[in-house]
């Protein structure tokens, strides 16, 4: 039963770290950023020495994590600042649908680029190989590693929602996210906040991509999409721009696929991801401005 | 009908204007040169590959006119309502694995699909048949769907749109007795002829246009641009909406069909998220707003595509060979689309149509 639950909360902090990286950007330019998945993707290659061989030659990997964990959240952050300058600059006038394909496309060049330097094998690493050791906890047996990520989390959580309320910027992009223009009116500097979001959401993919190279120990060029599938949808279920609602919803649906895979019948269990597909639909109908509604997302008449 | 008419004026002007009833067809009349244009277009593009007689060219042209029959079905629905949909391409698959239930040797289906039913078992027909039931498949599936999923609207349809997709997907991936599962499905009679792509292509975009300028595809035209006056003046937007998604529906049903007999071979994940956003990006570069964009944009990027694969072949030029790195195709092609939204968002063609250019004060 505590196995279920720190699987749930496990998955479901990978998925409310993905959606709330997807929110902040969403919050600030109303853009669908498909290539978060991509930016995940390559924080993890980051790790290596670029190669086609097969077995992977660890690069950063083998820093010490006081310096690796740094080492990877600036890579993301990079990375995504890199995108918001290079591509999205270009784009903050045009309307959603065009934002995202040109998202898309860049997540394309990201994925090929890699593709290019690492070839498409899955490479295997052991990465901080202590952090796999079970532990036993009121009579369960868990991986320290699941322990981490859901403490690892909160802080992120935590340290976010402090940031957001008690500094100068977090109002600023809080701001931004309610009203874009009015901010801007009001002295908010534009390029500035939507920069922020985007290193921040830019360490959020490459928290992700640690917690999830470690855990898996293979990396493969396809694991960014997957979770940024799931959160993608976490943002819009959690209510589009809205921060805590994306977390919640990552929560939610993390513990929605744990649950399911344990109480379906046998035969239906492969048909797992047809249910929670199947829920989503069903939020959506219910609650289609999201679980938690951000305000300035209402659609005005 | 009256403001509706008036608001849908952007695009049929003096359709229908309170006083003074048009001449029967006058829409029709006045905007037909499009699909005629464009059909011709296609035309040309097969009568050269013909003449030309290369095998992989012939396979490559054929590609493309599967793309359009796609492009236009998602046209249908997302350029006349402006809601994205992620969840077309799920009708496809629909569409290629009926083609496939119907049109496989009954032996080699009882041996490898043991699951179907005894009827499906028994039938065989000829590929235009199963295509068009295909394609009345898919859009019996898009009504059931259609049903729930066009009350939402906005960002919401669109992921729920997804949700189907991933639905259909997962069911297509695990239903090992009638899918098959992930393993592809094999002995679907393969059509090398290029006609009937063509017929499929042109066919798409007369029923395109024809749902365009239909009283359907004018209000829901009218509910884009101006949701909350179309539904005042009396225009049931999910109604409309469910009209355009069962038709776009069919004629993906039809484009999965042709696409299975174009391959040989389906598995769900050839009808999952690489050709979702293939197929999205190829409308929304040529123009998500007129049904000239879609076909323009499967043209010019397959084109694009084709010629950067055969740069990364090898070109000679004047006795020294070029070839481009591996995997530069794929990056070469992000970077063109990125930069052509950056200069056109709304696409290459913008909102126009294609038509003659005396006709062009018209629009």
């Amino acid at each position: 039963m505590l196995q279920i639950l720190f699987d749930a909360l496990s998955l479901g902090s990978l998925y409310a770290l993905g959606a709330l990286g997807i929110a902040l950007i969403f919050g600030v330019m109303r853009l669908v950023n498909f290539a978060h998945g991509d930016v995940i993707a390559f924080c993890v290659f980051a790790l290596l020495w670029p190669s086609t061989d097969a077995m992977a030659i660890v690069f950063a990997g083998q820093l010490p994590w006081y310096l690796l964990v740094p080492f990877v959240l600036l890579c993301g952050a990079g990375l995504s600042v890199l995108c918001e300058i290079v591509v999205f600059r270009r784009f903050r006038k045009a309307n959603p649908a065009t934002m995202m394909i040109a998202s898309f496309a860049l997540g394309f060049v990201i994925r090929y680029f890699l593709l290019m330097l690492f070839s498409s094998r899955p490479k295997s690493i052991s990465l901080l190989p202590e952090l796999s050791q079970p532990v036993e906890i009121l009579g369960a047996r868990l991986p320290l590693l699941q322990l981490i990520t859901i403490v690892a989390t909160m802080v992120i959580l935590i340290g976010l929602t402090l940031f957001l309320r008690q500094t100068r910027f977090g109002l600023e992009m809080r701001a931004a996210a309610e009203n874009f223009s009015m901010a801007r009116m009001l002295g908010v500097r534009a390029n500035r906040v939507i920069m922020g979001a985007f290193a921040l959401s830019g360490a959020l993919a490459a928290a992700i991509a640690l917690i999830f190279g470690i855990q898996t120990g293979t990396l493969d060029i396809q694991m960014g999409a997957s979770i940024m599938l799931m959160a993608f949808i976490a943002t819009v279920i959690g209510g589009l721009g809205s921060l805590g609602g994306a977390v919640l919803a990552g929560f939610l649906l993390g513990a929605a696929s744990v649950i399911m895979q344990v109480m379906l019948p046998i035969d239906a269990r492969p048909f797992r991801d047809a249910f929670v597909y199947g829920a989503v639909i069903l939020v959506l109908l219910f609650r289609p401005q999201g679980l938690i509604a951000a305000r300035g997302t209402k659609e005005r008449v | 009908m009256g403001v509706a008419a008036s608001l849908a004026n952007s695009t049929a002007p003096g359709a229908a204007v309170a006083e003074r009833k048009p001449a029967r067809f006058a829409l029709a009349r006045r905007t037909i040169l499009t699909p005629i244009l464009l059909s011709l277009l296609l035309l040309a593009i097969a009568l050269i590959t013909v003449m030309t007689g290369s095998r992989p060219f012939n396979q490559t042209v054929i590609d493309v006119f599967v793309r359009v029959i796609l492009v236009v079905g998602l046209y249908i629905f997302i350029g006349n309502s402006g809601v994205l949909s992620f969840g077309h391409i799920g009708f496809t698959c629909l569409g290629a694995y009926a083609a496939a239930w119907l049109t496989i040797n009954p032996m080699m289906k009882r041996g490898s699909l043991p699951g179907l039913p005894e009827w499906l078992l028994e039938t065989r027909l000829p590929y235009w048949q199963s295509a068009v039931l295909a394609a009345l498949f898919a859009a019996l599936a898009a009504l059931i769907f259609g049903r729930v999923l066009m009350r939402l609207s906005g960002i919401a349809a669109s992921i729920a749109t997804f949700a189907m997709l991933a639905m259909i997907n997962t069911i297509y991936s695990n239903w090992e007795s009638v899918t098959g599962a992930t393993s592809s499905v094999v002995g679907i009679p393969i059509v090398r002829v290029i006609w009937p792509y063509l017929i499929g292509a042109v066919a798409a975009i007369f029923i395109a246009w024809a749902h365009a300028i239909s009283r359907s595809g004018l209000a829901l035209r009218a509910a884009r641009d101006e949701p909350t006056a179309a539904a005042a003046s009396g225009i049931d937007i999910p109604r409309e909406r469910l009209v355009a998604f069962v038709v776009s529906g069919a004629v993906m049903g039809l484009g999965g069909a042709l696409m299975a007999h174009s391959i040989g071979v389906v598995t769900p994940d050839t009808f999952y998220l690489g050709l979702t956003f293939i197929t999205l990006s190829m409308l929304v570069v040529g123009g998500m707003g007129s049904l000239s964009g879609g076909v323009v944009g499967v043209v010019l990027l397959s084109a694009l595509i084709q010629a950067l694969r055969w740069l990364e072949a090898g070109v000679s030029l004047g006795g020294s060979t070029f070839a481009l790195p591996k995997g530069v195709q794929e990056i070469a092609l992000g970077v063109i689309m990125i930069v052509i939204l950056a200069l056109r968002p709304s696409g290459l063609m913008g909102n126009r149509e294609l038509t003659l250019p005396r006709s062009s004060r018209n629009k």
